[in-house]
């Protein structure tokens, strides 16, 4: 399998653009601008590269959205990443800011952007310096800005510090944030970026790690990339892998192929869980993931697969838990982050994931009473009716709805430990509807197509 | 009564949906909620208000919407109508969300409902009723915040009540273009807060209390004065300005405690100012006229009125009708200025009677122009406005072009003295010199001009652009104090020349004063829009002849000309000069300290009539509470001073002067008491009704031939001898008044502008608003300010021809280069001291002192 994002990860000066010339840097953008925006958006669909933010949406059929004709268009990229777990977009911006900026700069061209935006979370101080200095260096070197290259194409590139906040990785809410604004979700619709996105104009919005598969897409062409991976995910992907392993880190993974198992045990990936112990539960992908047991070890890592058997490969951060971890605590930890995270904009979330916080924190401090269980159950079937997964939500984005899965997920795997806190057990009210809450696995051999 | 509200397009096509088994024709675009509530299903909701974006935060509007996929709950306050679509507002998953988004929105609200104002019709109260779980889960401590916190001067915040709707935040950026109160913090802690260091100082701040709902933003005039179980209402119209903004009148145990904004379509939309929706502390002030006076001191009626009739006979026998003034009358009702006009004309005889106190447009032009509507100014597509300062002068007519402006692409070309609260909205804001108004209204007009202006000529080229000949509604007015009214007459003849099909909306100070001029208080008009009766002075006459002893007897109807003239040295004199001086008001005044008889009039609320205002609307105004002492309607005092001097007003009631009017009136015709207080009037009346045919006649300058009548008293053989052309007025234009040079180099021209908040009586008497006001400073621009080589907030003398004063001086560069601006009427300094009204322009010399 090639490293086609991670092949930088472990040179000295893979983020100067020295390292990154002298290792085949900015050959794409020159291929690109040698070919029609509509050839390159074609290598891209052909490659069928699913967005790598989490929703996994095809990003040349997302390009393809723009209403023809509209201009300016914009390009803006998501480098929010904020998720407990997640650091894979952190590593790509610190390790090899410029495989980045080539592929926004292709991108840019591909959808005749005007202007591009990079928006990197307000805390990865390191990250913003990297890919500050890389793109002066970049304009420096006439690949971006003015003529890029000597073409005809030009286009600024911009770099913007969050200022911490989870929910701007929201789309919506990123681009409120860009504009000066206070980060909130937009209403959809009419706000699909693509039609009426920053300043009210075309914008496409994708993931770091996205921009950063675009180099190697147009070195090699779509279809060699299509032919990585299995059935229709392709390519390859970076994992963050943390939690009770050996040997945590970002791994880049041929996707449909590599399983869990690889990962947590193969040496060149986590090496094993720590000290020997058993494997309790873990996160397949993000906080808000509904959590995979034992069971779903062998799955390998692919988005129809996953999907399937009732969580998300989402953000690509995967948790795991060993056999001391206490269940309970680390639902508070995730309850915790969306509560601190949450918006304050739609009513069941600002008040819920608050409220779901304080009754775990209390239950945690010996106070519990057993029908705090089927409290906490029911305030989150009141933030995601139903606790179903794919989950129904009651408010404009799914940040309220991601604090209930991992209570589903602890109440209905672990409801044991419940009881040791609350003394005693109570019958829910609440029946969750996901397949990873409630079991068994079923997995078809074939995985479905996205 | 119909409006010309049909300015709707032809009906397209509509959308039917189905909402809980009923089908609903709906607008395209049309929101779920609204096409609900037609059907008369109400779906609950917090944080959406049909007159703001939807903002879908609240969440409490949740409905199953099945568009062929299935019912889903969705927000019925973002969710347009669609074809086909099912909408389900009882469902099981519907109510249970209902019951959750309840429950989530108690978990932190405090249960003070006892203590809170908004208790007992509290939107949260009644929906937890309603819809809501019996008892809260929750056994955690709530959020707690430093309660309350004053935002402003008006406005308190309860953060512990705020359920964070977005509502008072959206209308201050939104509607009221304030963006002053914001979100801060996040999640949990989110709250409703000011920048640091600024207060929500808007001049709309009290419209949040009123859509707030729960209790977390209340008003300093009403915090604890009452529940609302205990309010008593009724509706009527606010007269603090000519807007005519619909309100519901509150009280309890005859004391005016609240009013409150009415959603009339074609006016305010439900907002309100702050000094209308405050007006009544000035009602209830101690400070009132309880009883007649003469000479300063406590007496009954029946001698005060002797004593005002023996002055008024007094004068006719040694000196003639003429030598009587009546000044004022536009504060009052319809009934009011009609029976004064009568009185006045037809049993007095005299022609020196009027409305306005020299601060605002010839009646010609109130009178005689086309008249458009609000709705009709906002929907020009390019307007003019060569206005007062709207914010200042009519606040809700400025929300209502601000979003005409903001949502509805309408361009408004802005020709002033001095940049405005609309500069920022306008498409082209033209700021010239005083004296050049009419030259540079020619110029955009893309008429031949006889001068230089100051302004530059791509601005010029930029408004001419957009006007594109002649605009199709104009809003015109007195934009400069400074400036005597012929100036503006002149920019209106310039448009009137420019193009025939022009409409206007004219801006007038005080309440009525379109219905006291429609009425006849105005030299050469008699009541029903009708030219005739005696021939007579204006106000700006009438004080010149006073002060030349030719004014035996002054009448002040609710007028305080040392305050509102804009001449404060000719009204002195004027006043002085004056043989008696007879003042009718509400409360006490500059002007009636030492009127020989004052006469304790009801206010707003303590009388019922009518009022009309700015494009003609004619509304109703309700009595509510018993005016204090033995004060009465002017009506009635006007009818009492024509029997005791031998005449008859032919009124016994308010209804009988409709009765009269639609008779002896064209413009009038179809129109009774009983018509206006109908159902289909909620909205009031726009006259002339549409059936109504008016010829135009001639300009009353050459129909309105002085008649000099001798005092026969008695009304209908006067109104007979004199026998009025039933002719529309007609605007007659005016002649081009001469721009004197400046008088040196050195010297800079004098903009006087009216603030919403002044020394006037209805501040003055208003305990929560009297600070507001902001005093008066000498203002200039950056350049001229520079020049003067003083620290902001320093003083200098400021000389005109009349006197010379000391100001503060200020920068703000809403002054162009080459003029100063001062605000007319403030407590501390008298713009008025430097106004010479017989001069075409005002030059000020500042000097810097030590």
């Amino acid at each position: 399998m090639p490293k086609i994002v991670s092949s930088r990860f472990d040179l000295a000066d893979g983020h100067t653009l020295q390292g990154y010339v002298r290792t085949g840097g900015y050959t794409a953008l020159r291929k690109a601008l040698a070919m029609t925006p509509d050839e390159v958006t074609t290598e891209v669909k052909t490659a069928n590269l699913l967005g790598r933010g989490g929703a996994g949406f095809p990003a040349g059929v997302k390009w393809g959205f723009c209403p023809p004709g509209v201009f300016p268009r914009y390009l803006v990229i998501n480098g929010d990443e904020s998720e407990p777990g997640t650091y894979k977009d952190r590593i790509l911006a610190e390790k090899d800011p410029h495989q980045l900026i080539e592929g926004v700069l292709i991108a840019a061209y591909a959808i005749n952007a005007a202007q591009a935006f990079i928006y990197i979370r307000g805390e990865m101080a390191h990250a913003q310096e990297r890919v500050a200095a890389a793109l002066n260096e970049a304009y420096a070197a006439g690949f971006a800005g003015h003529r890029v290259c000597g073409s005809d194409f030009s286009v600024d590139v911009v770099l913007h510090w969050g200022a911490g906040a989870y929910i701007v990785g929201e789309e919506t809410a990123l681009i409120e944030s860009l504009e000066g604004n206070r980060g909130m979700p937009r209403l959809k619709p009419p706000y699909f970026p693509a039609a009426k996105g920053l300043y009210m104009q075309p914008t496409i919005v994708n993931n770091v790690e996205t921009m950063a598969n675009l180099p190697w897409i147009i070195n090699n062409g779509g279809a060699k990339f299509a032919e990585l991976g299995n059935g229709k995910s392709t390519g390859t992907r970076l994992f963050a892998l943390s939690g009770h392993v050996n040997k945590p880190g970002v791994y880049e993974v041929e996707l449909g192929v590599t399983t869990f198992r690889d990962l947590f045990e193969k040496p060149e990936y986590g090496h094993g869980i720590r000290n020997g112990n058993k494997l309790k539960a873990f996160i397949p992908g993000g906080a808000s993931a509904p959590w995979f047991y034992e069971e779903h070890v062998d799955l390998p890592l692919c988005k129809p697969t996953i999907d399937q058997a009732g969580s998300m490969l989402g953000s690509g951060a995967i948790v795991v838990m060993d056999e001391t971890t206490d269940m309970v605590k680390a639902a508070l930890r995730l309850v915790r982050f969306f509560a601190r995270e949450s918006c304050g904009k739609c009513t069941p979330c600002r008040e819920g994931t608050t409220w779901l916080e304080k009754i775990m924190e209390r239950i945690l401090a010996g106070h519990g009473r057993p029908e705090d269980v089927r409290l906490l159950m029911d305030v989150s079937d009141n933030i995601s009716v139903g606790l179903a997964w794919p989950p129904k939500q009651t408010t404009i984005c799914p940040l309220g709805q991601s604090a209930t899965t991992p209570i589903a997920s602890a109440v209905m795997r672990f409801p044991d430990e419940f009881a040791k806190y609350v003394g005693g057990s109570v019958e829910l009210k609440v029946k969750p509807r996901g397949s990873a809450f409630v079991g068994p696995l079923t997995v078809t051999s074939e995985p479905a197509n996205v | 009564m119909s409006d010309t509200q049909a300015v709707e397009a032809p009906a397209k096509s509509t959308i039917t949906v189905v909402v809980d088994g009923m089908s609903v024709e709906a607008k395209p675009g049309e929101l779920v909620i609204a096409a609900a509530k037609r059907v008369g299903v109400e779906i609950p909701h917090f944080c959406y208000h049909s007159r703001m974006e939807p903002v879908g935060m609240c969440r409490m509007c949740l409905v199953d919407i099945d568009t062929g996929r299935g019912p889903a709950l969705q927000p019925s306050c973002m969710i347009p109508v669609a074809p086909g679509m099912t909408v389900d507002t009882k469902s099981e998953t519907v109510k249970k969300a209902q019951d959750g988004m309840l429950e989530f929105l108690l978990i932190n609200h405090p249960l003070d409902c006892p203590v809170c104002d908004k208790g007992g019709e509290c939107p949260l109260q009644d929906q937890t009723v309603a819809y809501g779980p019996g008892e809260s889960r929750m056994v955690e401590e709530k959020r707690h915040y430093e309660k309350p916190i004053p935002i402003s001067d008006l406005v308190y915040l309860d953060r512990e009540r705020c359920i964070l709707c977005d509502r008072c935040t959206r209308f201050a950026s939104e509607v009221a273009g304030d963006a002053l109160i914001q979100f801060t913090e996040r999640g949990n802690n989110t709250q409703v807060m000011t920048f640091p260091d600024e207060p929500f100082a808007s001049y709309f701040s009290g419209n949040v209390v009123q859509i707030c709902p729960v209790g977390a933003l209340t008003a300093k005039p009403y915090r604890f004065k009452a529940r609302p179980w205990d309010l008593e209402q009724t509706e009527s119209t606010c007269t603090s300005c000519s807007m005519g903004c619909r309100i519901t009148v509150q009280s309890s145990r005859n004391e005016l405690l609240r009013y409150q904004g009415v959603d009339s379509d074609p006016v305010n939309w439900g907002w309100l100012c702050d000094k209308g929706r405050f007006g009544f502390e000035a009602v209830n002030s101690e400070n009132r006229l309880t009883t007649p006076l003469i000479n300063g001191q406590a007496t009954s009626w029946s001698q005060a009125l002797d004593a005002a009739t023996g002055a008024i006979r007094a004068a006719i026998d040694r000196n003639g009708t003429q030598s009587i003034a009546f000044i004022g009358g536009a504060n009052g009702t319809n009934e009011d200025a009609y029976a004064w006009a009568t009185l006045a004309k037809g049993i007095i005889g005299t022609g020196n009677v009027d409305a306005q106190l020299g601060d605002g447009v010839s009646a010609d032009a109130l009178l005689g122009l086309p008249r458009a509507t609000i709705d009709e100014a906002c929907a020009a597509g390019v307007l003019l406005v060569v206005a007062p300062d709207l914010k200042e002068e009519l606040p809700v007519l400025f929300i209502r072009l601000r979003d005409a402006v903001m949502n509805k692409g309408l361009k408004i070309v802005e020709v002033t003295p001095k940049a405005t609260g609309l500069s920022s909205l306008a498409a082209v804001s033209v700021q010239h010199r005083p004296g050049e108004g009419a030259e540079v209204v020619r110029a955009i007009l893309g008429r031949a001009t006889t001068g230089q202006v100051s302004v530059s000529p791509d601005v010029i080229t930029k408004a001419a652009g957009l006007l594109n000949g002649a605009p199709r509604v104009a809003i015109v007015g007195r934009t400069n104090l400074a400036e005597p009214a012929a100036a503006i007459t002149e920019s209106i003849s310039a448009i009137t020349s420019a193009s025939s099909a022009t409409k206007f909306l004219t801006i007038a100070r005080r309440g009525n004063t379109l219905g006291a001029l429609e009425m006849g208080l105005t030299p050469g008009v008699i009541a029903g829009h009708r030219v005739g009766g005696p021939n007579g002075l204006d106000t700006h006459g009438i004080l010149q002849a006073a002060t030349e002893g030719k004014i035996a007897c002054l009448v002040l109807l609710g007028a305080d000309p040392l305050s509102d003239f804009p001449d404060s040295d000719l009204a002195r004199r004027g006043l002085a000069g004056a043989g008696t001086v007879i003042s009718i008001d509400t409360h006490p005044n500059a002007s009636n300290a030492n009127a020989a008889v004052v006469l304790p009039a009801s206010a707003f609320a303590e009388k019922s009539g009518t009022t009309t205002n700015v494009e003609g609307r004619v509304s109703t105004l309700a009595q509510k509470v018993t005016g204090p002492g033995t004060c009465r309607a002017d009506w009635m005092i006007a009818s009492e001073l024509a029997w005791r001097l031998g005449g008859d007003l032919g009124i016994e009631s308010t209804a009988d002067v409709w009765a009269r009017l639609s008779q002896d009136s064209t413009y009038f015709a179809g129109c009774s008491q009983a018509a206006f207080h109908a159902p289909g009037a909620a909205d009031g009346v726009l006259l002339p009704l549409p059936e109504v045919v008016l010829s135009i006649g001639s300009s009353t300058a050459e129909s309105a031939i002085a008649s000099e009548t001798d005092g026969s008293h008695d009304v209908a053989e006067t109104v007979e001898d004199v026998e009025p052309t039933e002719i529309r007025v007609a605007f007659g234009g005016g002649s081009v008044a001469s721009r004197p040079a400046p008088q040196d180099a050195f010297s800079l021209r004098l903009v006087v502008g009216r603030e919403l908040y002044d020394a006037g009586v209805a501040l003055t008497n208003a305990t929560s608003m009297v600070s507001l006001n902001r005093g008066a400073t000498m203002q200039l621009g950056s350049h001229d300010f520079d020049q003067l080589g003083v620290k902001s907030g320093g003083r200098v003398r400021a000389t005109s021809s009349r006197t010379s004063l000391v100001v503060e001086v200020i920068k703000n560069d809403a002054v162009p280069r080459g003029s100063v601006y001062m605000a007319f009427n403030q407590p501390n300094v008298a713009a008025a001291d430097l106004i010479d009204a017989a001069s075409a322009t005002i030059d000020i010399r500042l000097e810097t002192i030590s």
